[in-house]
């Protein structure tokens, strides 16, 4: 029976209600006193020197209050990389400064390199456009094998245009070259894992206040997580000390990576309003999202899979391209690495894998994590080569990759990436999806597709990530410059209700439910009086915020331990006031119990005495009811699954329709399967729009020819099918108290691959030997490829 | 600047537009309806969508002159007069058709609309209908249901939660 309440039950989202009638409240939405406004001035080349600014004509334009350029930010601090890596010689990464606004030069199309601050929006949009900077064009190079060969220069103080030369893990290197010699056979493929931009609908906003009297600044920002950028703008950009430095992120309107990062915007306006003694506001329109947003994936991967000729896996090796853009963004220097190569080895046992990254500066706009970050180039690279090698070896698809599967009784599995999964049931995965994906079924509904003309395919994948990012003393040790806790405060007030402060950050996730869910399973209350607070940091523990599925993983599991402890305060309350010994008082649904007695008292009773202390034992309690706990996990969760996709492709047109979509994933344990059903739906949203849709065109110039949603193709309601997803296989995470495993990515990992599977098992049904269509798989990609093949 | 009047959710209302303000800007900003959304600056998203005389139109495509004396519809007049959600909103909340809530409420105006002029929509007239209207967040199973739903049809045997 599905639980109507707590841990398990589909509570309906409560937040849903001030969503439904307009009420949420976005940064864009909150208007203040005297407020002015930001425009940028933005490059419009990828790449120049900044010979002089004009800013005469503007300055005189009516309403315009200051300007600013990059001369102003010349010695403040620059937006630094959250991550250091070692190429393999041992040199560190190259880290070019990111300045607030360009100064000098002008690197990607987008560039700010002045904005001007007015009474109105209009305003200030009007005497942006009348700054006349005289920019002289230089060489842009967009490519990035044209980048590594040499000049120019996206950064000539560094004279290169690799980031660094990354092995993993390098000691495994010639072990791996010399299986790859050996074996009885190899199947190689080349493939891209296409540029996506994330797109969140609500654009990136801040608005940045600053009060004379207490020397207080507030930035309002359209952040998914508060304290990092507070970090980031306190300790490297501004300087403004952390607690003179307020920063809320309100409702904010989807993320997926994207608004994890500190821009310069969020300076700009900070400096301001300082500056003017007035909030200054700034909202993005979709075009400058579209030029200025860290972009997702754009790698270029070279994947050898050697195998025995049972199809018995020997090893993987990857040599990849990937593209950090014009400036590192803080955590783009993470994602090509150590979420993707550390998960290269699959779901699999496979003993030797050895990956090369090299990271490649381009005159192109930032490129950071995006939903699944790291992971879905992984899986996609894997999922594709293996299913080419099947085709080669003639074996089925599922059958060689049981055939490799990490087994049940081989956990804890160390993989040959070097990451320790605990847990997993991969078989289990593949059976449901046999089941649910009914694939017994299919040989029929070919044929019927082939009587009206169409070809059919069914496409597979297997996928493993790591999520509930991360171990702080793991991730240090691999180059983080930050920890990954997250942490709790769970305040029970006087009348027993409860405010949960924590520092996950809610942009669609539905935490103000699921949290409640836990702690009022826990503490035998209505989640129903649980308040969760997030998105402010002077009112939330310093958390570090949401992304890589770690809200529940990480930030939950610091909910529950601070629940722990509430129960075990109230405990020694409710013992004083039972008059017993706290060892003989039990604690359940609700209620204090002195065991084998009917003396109790319940929680409610508890929580006013430990506001109203008369008759309290204060020698060895103090009152109130309030604890904080700091949660920092011991491993990285793993959850995995198996996905099926069924394609429709019209020969005549190359048009290529999803029919069937099936999901099954192991999520561990899940608080509310609703929410849990719900974010898988959108990973497979983005991922069946990645492999079918979606692509960020630079011309040679660096012009982005895909910079609005006339060119950019988002998915839309009828490109997409309805989907069966199932979370029912479940193997607990053995390292958390909720044993959970994050949900938030899976789907924008577990698509693509199924999808281009699914293409290639189509065309090849109908006598085209086609072994790999690059993504997006459009129709004029798949016209081309029948029509040379 | 001039003084533009309308009525906004069955209120006589007026503020100040420059010629070029949007309609959308022109509820935002003057009239503090901050439910209607801007998502982008090529009328393609649907955020922005309210009823004007009745009919859907996108707040990004129209200026907010060309509204003198409209009768216009947002989100924020969507509940039912008690304050309780509406069918569609109720459905929504329902059937989980929304996630960070950005797109919801040109979802919501777009729903409204196409139910007054197709009350039983197949799942592909809804597709169909909504492709004005982008959700980065849900992948539009749930929006889809939602409506399916709102309109009284039964969705329990579309593809399991
Ligand atoms: S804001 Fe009107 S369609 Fe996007
Ligand atoms: S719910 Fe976030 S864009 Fe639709």
């Amino acid at each position: 029976m599905p639980k109507d309440t707590g841990i398990g039950a589909s509570t309906k989202r409560r937040e849903d209600v001030r969503f439904l009638t307009g009420r949420g409240k976005y940064t864009d939405d909150i208007q203040l006193t005297g407020q002015a406004h930001a425009a940028f001035v933005r490059s419009q080349v990828a790449h120049g020197e900044i010979l002089s600014i004009d800013t005469s004509d503007a300055e005189k334009m009516p309403g315009v209050l200051a300007i600013f350029t990059g001369e102003d930010f010349v010695d403040v601090g620059g937006n630094p990389a959250g991550w250091l890596i070692n190429s393999r010689d041992g040199e560190p990464m190259k880290e070019p400064k990111r300045p607030v606004l360009a100064h000098g030069k002008v690197r990607h199309v987008g560039d700010a390199y002045a904005a001007v601050i007015a009474e109105t929006a209009e305003q200030a949009r009007d005497a942006a456009e009348a700054i006349a900077a005289d920019i002289k064009e230089l060489p842009a190079v967009t490519n990035m094998a044209q980048a590594l060969a040499g000049a120019p220069f996206v950064h000539d103080e560094i004279a290169t245009n690799q980031c660094f030369d990354w092995g993993w893990i390098e000691d495994n290197r010639a072990a791996t070259d010399e299986a790859i010699r050996n074996a009885p056979h190899v199947t190689t493929l080349e493939l891209v894992n296409n540029r996506l931009v994330p797109n969140a609908m609500e654009p990136r906003a801040s608005t940045g206040d600053y009060d004379p009297g207490t020397g207080d600044y507030t930035l309002y920002t359209t952040s998914q997580n508060p304290h990092l950028t507070r970090l980031l703008i306190s300790a490297f950009v501004l300087g403004i000390p952390e607690n003179k430095l307020r920063v809320i992120a309100p409702d904010v309107g989807g993320g997926f990576g994207s608004k994890i990062y500190h821009y310069g915007e969020e300076a700009l306006v900070l400096a301001a309003a300082k500056k003017l003694g007035r909030p200054v506001r700034w909202t993005a329109t979709r075009s400058e999202s579209f030029l200025t947003d860290a972009h997702g994936r754009d790698h270029v991967t070279k994947i050898e899979l050697a195998c025995e000729k049972d199809g018995t896996f020997i090893a993987f090796r990857t040599e990849t391209m990937a593209n950090v853009g014009a400036y590192l963004s803080n955590f783009s220097t993470a994602t090509p690495t150590f979420l993707h190569g550390t998960l290269m080895a699959g779901n699999y046992t496979v003993p030797n894998v050895y990956v090369n990254v090299k990271a490649v500066f381009t005159n192109t706009a930032p490129v950071d994590a995006y939903r699944g970050a790291g992971r879905p180039e992984a899986t996609y690279s894997i999922e594709r080569v293996i299913d080419k090698a099947a085709r080669e070896l003639g074996l089925d698809p599922i059958a060689i990759r049981r055939k490799n599967f990490v087994k049940p009784d081989q956990f804890p599995f160390t993989s040959a990436a070097g990451l320790e999964y605990d847990i997993g049931n991969y078989d289990a995965l593949m059976d449901k999806l046999e089941e649910l994906a009914d694939f017994g079924g299919f040989a029929e509904r070919r044929k019927a597709s082939e009587a009206a003309g169409k070809l059919r395919g069914l496409g597979i994948n297997s996928y493993i990530e790591a999520c509930g990012i991360a171990p702080s003393n793991l991730v240090g040790i691999l180059g983080s410059r930050v920890g990954l806790y997250d942490a709790a405060t769970v305040r029970v007030n006087a009348t027993g209700n409860i405010s949960v402060m924590v520092g996950a950050h809610s942009h669609g996730q539905g935490h103000e439910t699921a949290f409640p869910q836990v702690v009022g399973e826990m503490l035998g209350i209505d989640p129903a009086s649980v308040d969760i607070v997030h998105g402010d940091t002077s009112k939330i523990p310093f958390g570090m915020g949401s992304y890589g599925s770690r809200s529940l993983a990480v930030c939950g599991s610091a909910v529950v331990r601070a629940t722990e402890k509430v129960i075990a305060k109230a405990k020694k309350i409710a013992a004083h006031m039972l008059e017993a010994s706290e060892a003989d008082v039990e604690f359940a649904e609700g209620n204090f119990t002195v065991a084998g007695t009917d003396k109790s008292v319940s929680f409610g009773e508890v929580a006013l005495k430990a506001y109203i202390p008369h008759n309290f034992p204060l020698d060895s309690v103090e009152p109130g009811l309030e604890e904080t706990a700091f949660y920092d996990p011991a491993n990285f969760t793993y959850p995995a699954g198996g996905y099926a996709c069924e394609v429709e492709v019209d020969p005549e047109t190359g048009k290529v329709t999803v029919e069937r979509f099936t999901a099954c994933d192991d999520f561990g344990n899940v608080i509310n399967p609703m929410i849990v059903s719900g974010q898988v739906h959108g990973g497979i949203g983005q991922g069946i729009g990645q492999a079918l849709l979606e692509n960020t065109v630079y011309d040679e110039n660096g012009q982005l020819t895909s910079a609005s949603y006339m060119d950019y193709a988002m998915p839309r309601a009828d490109d997409l099918p309805f989907y069966t997803v199932d979370h029912s296989c479940v193997t607990p995470c053995t390292h958390n108290p909720l044993g959970v495993k994050g949900c938030g990515e899976a789907g924008a990992i577990g698509s693509p691959p199924a999808v281009v599977n699914a293409v290639i098992d189509a065309l090849q049904s109908g006598g085209h030997n086609v072994t790999h269509i690059d993504m997006p798989v459009s129709p004029s990609r798949v016209w081309a490829a029948m029509n040379n093949a | 600047m001039a003084t533009i009047k309308m009525t906004v959710n069955g209120r006589e209302r007026s503020g100040e537009a420059e010629g070029r303000t949007l309609l959308v800007d022109f509820l935002r900003q003057e009239l503090n309806l901050t439910g209607t959304h801007v998502g982008c600056d090529t009328s393609q998203c649907g955020a922005c969508v309210v009823h004007v005389n009745g009919e859907a139109v996108k707040a990004c495509t129209m200026f907010a002159a060309e509204a003198e004396g409209a009768e216009v519809v947002t989100v924020e007049g969507m509940a039912n007069p008690d304050g309780s959600l509406s069918v569609i909103q109720q459905a929504f909340q329902d059937h989980h058709g929304l996630q960070c809530g950005f797109c919801t409420p040109g979802m919501i105006m777009s729903a409204a609309a196409l139910l007054k002029d197709n009350p039983k929509p197949t799942e592909a007239e809804v597709r169909h209908y909504l492709e004005g209207n982008i959700c980065r967040c849900t992948g539009y199973h749930n929006i889809v249901k939602a409506i399916m739903a709102a309109s009284g049809q039964d969705v329990s045997a579309v593809a399991a939660e």
